[in-house]
């Protein structure tokens, strides 16, 4: 029985395949799955093993790695805000810090509903219309308290 | 990180390389083969480079950055343990700036290591400790709160610190590419950065301990030994390793008489860097609460009570005599795992004072067969088989083909020299099995043999011409790169027809082949392996695999019916004459009962006495209980095994680590050891065997193993090896003059254990650690 | 509900190079492409449009003559980086696009392929005309999903036209590229941690040598370039490398794209001729500081050495200025800070960044982040001690130079020059004073 869908499933085994080695696959392959399922519990990290015949050893050292990649849950949302050099000189600690303060968690907290979770996170590429903030992969860039409040009370009605 | 030791390539077309470059170092003109690496061309010349990670033959780092010197014409230090010398390198060692470089690498290492050596497990065999001394500030200046993290536990025997590890990827390479087992990883990143095991919380792996013993700190330490005491406080005496033929130096640690480990400090043995999980850890069997402390008799009520020393070998010799008197049959069941000095007077108390050929030990490999294969054709001058090949010869074979056993579980270190020979010296391995053995992932071709028996595929290889080829599919090599252990996955064996002849052509490219094989070939079986090594290119060799630590001595030593020391036949009327005369007294001219016609002797009750050293017979051929009553049974042993428990006479033994003398590996390499550990109340087989002598009429001089084994070189055919190597340390390759040994009467003797990693026989049943080892390793 | 940057009009300074197509819809389907003057180039050096097939090395030639330098940070020319690619041999060539953009202050790959995604694809593959590849792959930082979105479609697209895969256009010539995305680690966008992440693993650099244009990505021989620096090719070959060497200046071919960001009215990324003079990046361009008057200036993104308000203005954004003046260009990631920012709160955030993205692997960077990290932030909160700014100093020095890759030197760099050009901030920090900037939060927010 796979963790994944048929159709990740089916993904994963054209990805391991248009690699000269199948290796290859094994980070876009982790964020997938992560993409899918939230986070990367032992079932997916066994299944990545399997299919690219790797150990679950080197598939855990490379989770390890990459900081996008996680081995527990966070929030349906990941609300991630960059508090690096640009971002700060334009008040990212500040939208950090709101964030925290409106959902009631800190850093690397989920909310009880499980809806939201914060990061501080490092450059995003939004240099230039900083401060910036990812929710899962959405940009949103030259925020400020009051667009912060917007941008969540969005994705808190979609639920 | 590159998975293999990035071999600095040769300039593209260039011509054949000089045989050596030259190159300067502190003004000193140094000259070293092309390639080489700067760290080792400086030790070389006594050169000093500290380092922590750069390990000799594993793959490179340059993680630790301890090793930075100055190269002219380079504007940053360069890290020696990945610069290849050059012709006309300039450089630097003990600059300031190298001094400077030195210094802040210690520094940025301790920030986050503990600075209580004085309790770590470590302390006082730690590399950082000794370079902190040595290149380290004074002071330090970090001033920042350090991360404490738990210590883990993740085997029996292996625990991890993870703030005291300096990260030097040691560990991970040794189990992965020295162990093949990749049980180790690197998790996280920066400085959060860890070891990892393989299975979240816990490693399942070979419990080998070479992590553990690579690991430059304290950061890996093993449950078995931990916290029992401190270095300072041990004898460090070097012994070999009382479990499986392969002849591993260990280093005892002994404090008041007490083996409390055994480790791989001084790595100057045969085994190099190596040592296994009994080797390291099996050593606690010697402190079992329910060793042998006295000698026991039965008394009339049929229990064995404790006695004295002197009541017991009395005893023993009053019965000995009126067996004598009547003209009763004895029988001697020797050890594959005394010492050399001992198997040898214990059949010459055989068959001198005894007066009896009925001799044996328990074998596992049919060494008789090989060295009657390799003779000479009669008529020729006997000389030395140059034939064998020793244990180290293994790590620059060229190619080799291992027929039968599996290494792996039954010969750690063989099989580690052919990973060696694998990784680094680019040997072809072939492998002939049944089994689908783990060493087929450093294995150039693999012949799965899927009917018959190695036996029948070695006949066929000899006489192609003959019969059915046996069927074998050829299963080459394991994905590159796989880790996964302990099983990887076929890799789909093709079932061809003619596999064995595809296979021998393959073979019949390689030149020099050492041929190695296991137990399933015996007797004729092995003259056709001989006949099919000779037809191979150039010069092959053998190795034959037996069990234990001193099988192959027991079998040089002559604890065989029918074969006195050195193969000579017992029927050879000038072989006893040459031993008459050594002993001064005459030797039985017909060749006796091997063990299972001993056995079966008891059962009839013809078998009169039965002393059985070091050995435990009735485990592998039962006998009644009822018939033993016409037996009068001695057992000299460590505990009380199931033969012990069927004696008359029990004699508490001290083991091969609380001795001096002789042990001769499966290869032939003999070694010599001093006394490590001591016992109270038991006596080693030697001095046994002497004072029985003594008590019987017969001198057999002082037990002392140096005296014996001087009469051994004189009188053993093949071992006037050289005490020069000998007294260094080193293994010297007893080499049996040919010409000698007749054919073995009885191949179904060759009963090997299949011993695993985890277990030895009797020893291994009462080491704790081996215990704890295997019950984690049978959970499910 | 993403939102992407919106892409103002081009300043009058601009040289519209690489950025010819910001802005216009058209560029985002191959249709539109081809509409826009794509896949010309390409067309010349394969002999597509009757024209014979430039031979590879007069493609390398021209690139060469353009003095195109590396738009990633190093600047290492690029046409001899391809030069150095052996010729024949049996293993696979490869060429590696670098978009792992994660340089702090660098936010210009990001629009090149977003805004012209058919360019790269289109210099990808004339790279691998020129050393002989027959793959490409695009290495794309985890965070912008989007934009693999984006490249991933216009790959199909580029390969449904034929302008990918087997035999080209009839050229003969097959190369094939993938999109492969990050998982979040800046020392991926190290050349060799890259080609390690490509293969499936932990992004720790390789030793070198061997260098990738001997042995790179699967041990093959292989051309890595940064996204810019491959969408600069296209233009070059279609127009000539003497036009873009004109551009800029004698060994600084062409314009750039500087990401103007930090403390300044019109923030942006905007493409200037190289030797472009940072005053009127600053002021003209720029609009001027914003929020108070100018301190510092981070050239090059957060690794380099940052200038005085004062050397600032004197300086010319080329390569050898820059390097002259002791710093680098590196990404053209510019980050201009104003009066009240404080110097020590910036040096430590920018050390958070590489504590945080050491790998790890190596001694000095994994324990000198961390030990310079932890004491900056002590010494930020009022808990420094006069010595701690020589230890900072000392750290650092004994970082730079002494790692396994540049990530250690790019640590080190920054904290050295702040400590240097300011120093007076950090001893106003002493002797339990807070932080003198603290009252007022320098951050701007967005007007
Ligand atoms: C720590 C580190 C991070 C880097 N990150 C990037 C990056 O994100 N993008 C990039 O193009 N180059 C990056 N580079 C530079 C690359 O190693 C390499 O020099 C570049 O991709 C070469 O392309 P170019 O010659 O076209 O600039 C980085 C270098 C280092 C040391
Ligand atoms: S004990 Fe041996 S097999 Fe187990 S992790 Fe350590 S080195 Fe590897
Ligand atoms: S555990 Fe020991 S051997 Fe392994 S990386 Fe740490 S310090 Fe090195
Ligand atoms: S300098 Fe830093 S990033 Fe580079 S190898 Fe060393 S630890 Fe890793
Ligand atoms: S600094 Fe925040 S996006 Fe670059
Ligand atoms: S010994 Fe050279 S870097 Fe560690």
């Amino acid at each position: 029985m796979s963790v994944f869908s048929p159709a990740t499933r089916d993904r994963f085994e054209r990805l391991a395949a248009s690699y000269p080695q199948p290796r290859s696959a094994l980070v876009p392959m982790l964020l997938y799955a992560q993409d899918e399922l939230g986070y990367l519990p032992p079932e997916a990290i066994a299944e990545i093993a399997a299919l690219l015949g790797e150990t679950e050893l080197a598939v855990r050292e490379v989770i390890g790695y990459y900081s996008m990649l996680r081995t527990a849950p966070a929030g349906r949302y990941h609300v991630q805000v960059c508090t690096n050099i640009s971002c700060m000189l334009r008040g990212g600690e500040e939208v950090l810090a709101h964030c925290q303060r409106r959902l009631g968690i800190h850093n690397r907290q989920t909310t009880p509903d499980g809806m939201f979770s914060i990061e501080e996170v490092e450059c995003m590429g939004a240099c230039a219309w900083a401060p910036a903030l990812q929710v899962n992969y959405d940009f949103h860039q030259e925020l400020d308290p009051a667009k912060v409040d917007e941008i969540l009370e969005k994705y808190r009605r979609q639920g | 990180m590159p998975e293999t030791p990035s071999k600095p390539a040769p300039a593209a077309g260039a011509p054949a390389a000089p045989a050596e470059v030259h190159f300067t170092v502190n003004g000193h003109t140094l000259a070293a083969a092309p390639g080489t690496l700067l760290i080792e061309a400086c030790r070389a010349a006594n050169i000093e480079i500290p380092s922590f990670c750069y390990y000799p033959k594993l793959s490179l780092q340059a993680a630790c950055r301890m090793c930075l010197v100055e190269v002219e014409k380079i504007p940053k230090l360069q890290t020696a343990c990945t610069t290849v010398v050059a012709e006309g390198m300039v450089v630097h060692t003990e600059t300031p700036t190298v001094h400077a470089a030195r210094k802040s690498a210690i520094e940025f290492i301790l920030t986050n290591h503990p600075l209580d050596c004085p309790v770590c497990d470590a302390g006082g065999e730690c590399e950082l400790q000794d370079m902190t001394f040595r290149y380290g500030a004074a002071v330090s200046r970090f001033d920042e709160p350090k991360r404490h993290r738990d210590e883990q536990q993740w085997s029996p025997v292996v625990y991890y610190d993870r703030p005291r590890c300096i990260l030097c990827y040691r560990c991970v390479r040794v189990c992965g590419e020295g162990m093949d087992v990749w049980a180790l990883g690197v998790g996280n990143r920066g400085i959060l950065s860890t070891i990892l095991p393989n299975h979240q919380d816990h490693l399942e792996c070979e419990e080998c301990g070479m992590c553990i013993d690579i690991c430059p700190v304290g950061a890996l330490t093993s449950g078995a030994y931990r916290y029992q005491t401190r270095p300072w406080e041990m004898q460090h005496v070097g012994a070999i390793c009382a479990f499986c033929g392969d002849g591993c130096k260990t280093t005892l640690g002994v404090r008041n008489g007490v083996i409390l480990r055994g480790d791989n400090r001084d790595k100057n043995g045969i085994n190099g860097d190596f040592l296994c999980v009994k080797g390291r850890y099996g050593t606690d069997f010697t402190r079992h609460p329910e060793r042998l402390k006295s000698p026991l008799v039965r008394d009339a009520s049929g229990e064995l009570r404790p006695v004295s020393w002197a009541y017991a070998l009395e005893t023993i010799t009053d019965r000995w005599r009126g067996i004598q008197a009547a003209h009763g049959q004895f029988g001697v069941i020797g050890s594959t795992r005394c010492s050399n000095e001992e198997s040898y007077q214990l059949q010459k108390l055989a068959r001198r004072v005894l007066g009896t050929n009925h001799v044996d030990h328990h074998r596992s490999a049919d060494f008789p067969a090989l060295f009657d294969a390799l003779a000479q054709p009669a008529g020729a001058a006997a000389q030395p088989l140059p034939q064998l090949a020793d244990s180290g010869a293994l790590k620059t074979a060229k190619a080799v083909l291992l027929v039968g056993g599996d290494p792996t579980q039954e010969h750690p270190l063989l099989a580690w020299n052919l990973r060696w020979a694998h990784r680094l010296a680019g040997a072809s391995l072939y492998v002939l099995n049944r089994r689908d053995i783990r060493l087929r992932r450093q294995a150039r071709r693999m012949a799965l043999l899927t009917h018959g028996t190695e036996a029948d595929a070695v006949r066929y290889l000899a006489a192609p011409q003959r019969g059915d080829p046996p069927q074998a599919e050829l299963t080459a090599v394991s994905p590159p790169g796989d880790k996964r252990w302990p099983q990887t996955p076929p890799s789909t064996p093709q079932p061809i027809p003619g596999g064995l002849e595809e296979f021998r052509a393959e073979l019949a490219q390689e030149r020099d082949v050492i041929i190695v094989f296991g137990p399933e070939l015996t007797g004729d079986a092995v003259q056709a392996l001989v006949r099919f090594g000779a037809s191979l290119p150039g010069h092959t060799r053998y190795i034959a695999m037996a069990d234990n630590a001193n099988s192959r001595g027991a079998a040089d030593m002559g604890l065989y019916p029918d074969l006195l020391p050195g193969y000579l036949p017992v029927a050879d009327g000038a072989a006893r004459a040459h031993f008459a005369a050594a002993w001064g007294g005459d030797i039985p001219a017909a060749p006796g009962w091997n063990q299972r016609q001993m056995v079966e002797a008891v059962d009839r009750r013809e078998l009169d006495a039965l002393y059985v050293v070091g050995a435990n017979p009735f485990r592998l051929d039962p006998v009644n209980a009822a018939n033993l009553k016409s037996c009068f049974l001695v057992v000299q042993d460590l505990f009380l095994t199931e033969t012990a428990q069927a004696a008359d006479v029990v004699l508490p033994a001290l083991s091969l680590y609380e001795k001096s003398g002789t042990v001769t590996n499966t290869c032939g390499e003999v070694q010599s050891q001093r006394r490590g550990g001591s016992f109270e109340g038991a006596k080693t087989d030697m001095e046994i065997i002497h004072a029985l002598a003594r008590l019987l009429g017969a001198d057999f001089g002082r037990p002392d193993a140096d005296r014996v084994f001087s009469e051994i070189r004189a009188q053993v055919n093949g071992y006037d090896v050289s005490l020069v190597q000998l007294m260094a340390g080193r293994g010297a390759l007893a080499v049996p003059r040919d010409g000698a040994a007749p054919r073995q009467a009885a191949p179904q003797m060759i009963r090997p254990n299949h011993d695993s990693l985890f277990t030895a026989g009797t020893l291994g049943r009462y080491s704790a650690t081996l215990n704890a080892v295997l019950e984690k390793h049978s959970r499910p | 509900m993403a939102e992407r940057p919106a892409y103002p009009a081009a300043h009058p300074a601009e040289v519209r190079v690489v950025s010819q197509r910001f802005g216009d819809p058209r560029a985002a389907t191959l249709a539109g492409y081809l509409d826009t003057g794509g896949y010309q180039a390409l067309g010349k050096a394969l002999g597509l449009n009757g024209g014979e097939a430039m031979a590879p090395e007069a493609i390398i030639e021209e690139v060469k003559k353009s003095s195109l330098r590396g738009r990633g940070g190093a600047g290492f020319p690029t046409g001899l980086k391809w030069s150095f690619i052996p010729k024949g041999g049996d293993k696979p060539k490869y060429v590696l696009c670098n978009a792992d953009e994660s340089e702090p202050g660098t936010c210009k790959d990001r629009l090149i392929l977003e805004h012209d995604p058919f360019a790269i694809i289109e210099g990808i593959t004339i790279a691998g005309r020129a050393i002989g590849a027959q793959r490409g792959f695009i290495y794309i930082r985890g965070e912008y999903r989007y934009v693999l979105d984006i490249m991933q479609r216009a790959l199909a697209e580029a390969y449904a036209a034929g302008y990918l895969g087997a035999n080209i256009r009839g050229s003969g010539f097959s190369f094939d590229i993938l999109a492969h995305t990050g998982a979040g680690a800046y020392e991926c966008g190290e050349e060799s941690a890259l080609m390690e992440s490509l293969e499936g693993k932990r992004g720790i650099p390789r030793l070198k040598p061997p260098f990738p244009a001997i042995s790179g990505l699967y041990g093959c021989p292989t051309v890595i370039n940064n996204v810019e620096t491959l969408a600069s090719v296209p233009p070059i070959i279609l127009r000539g490398g003497d036009w873009f060497l004109n551009i800029g200046l004698p060994k600084n071919g062409g314009p750039r794209l500087f990401s103007l960001s930090g403390q300044v009215q019109n923030r942006g990324v905007y493409e200037l001729p190289l030797g472009f003079p940072l005053r009127r990046l600053i002021e003209e361009v720029g609009g001027g500081v914003l929020g108070g008057s100018l301190k510092a200036v981070v050239p090059g993104g957060s690794s380099t050495p940052i200038f005085t308000a004062e050397e600032a203005l004197g300086l010319n954004l080329d390569y050898d200025s820059v390097g002259k003046a002791g710093s680098f260009l590196g990404s053209g990631g510019v980050v201009v800070i104003n009066d009240r920012t404080c110097m020590v709160r910036f040096a430590l955030r920018v050390m958070q960044f590489y504590r945080h993205e050491s790998c790890g692997w190596c001694v000095p960077c994994r324990e000198g982040t961390n030990w310079l990290q932890l004491a900056l932030t002590r010494f930020h909160r009022g808990d420094g001690r006069p010595e701690d700014v020589d230890l900072f100093t000392d750290v650092a020095q004994n970082i730079l130079g002494r790692t396994l890759c540049p990530l250690g030197d790019a640590a080190a760099m920054p904290i050295l020059s702040i400590v240097r050009k300011f120093r007076s901030e950090f001893e106003d920090h002493l002797h339990g004073r807070p932080c003198p900037f603290a009252a007022e939060s320098s951050a701007v927010p967005v007007a």
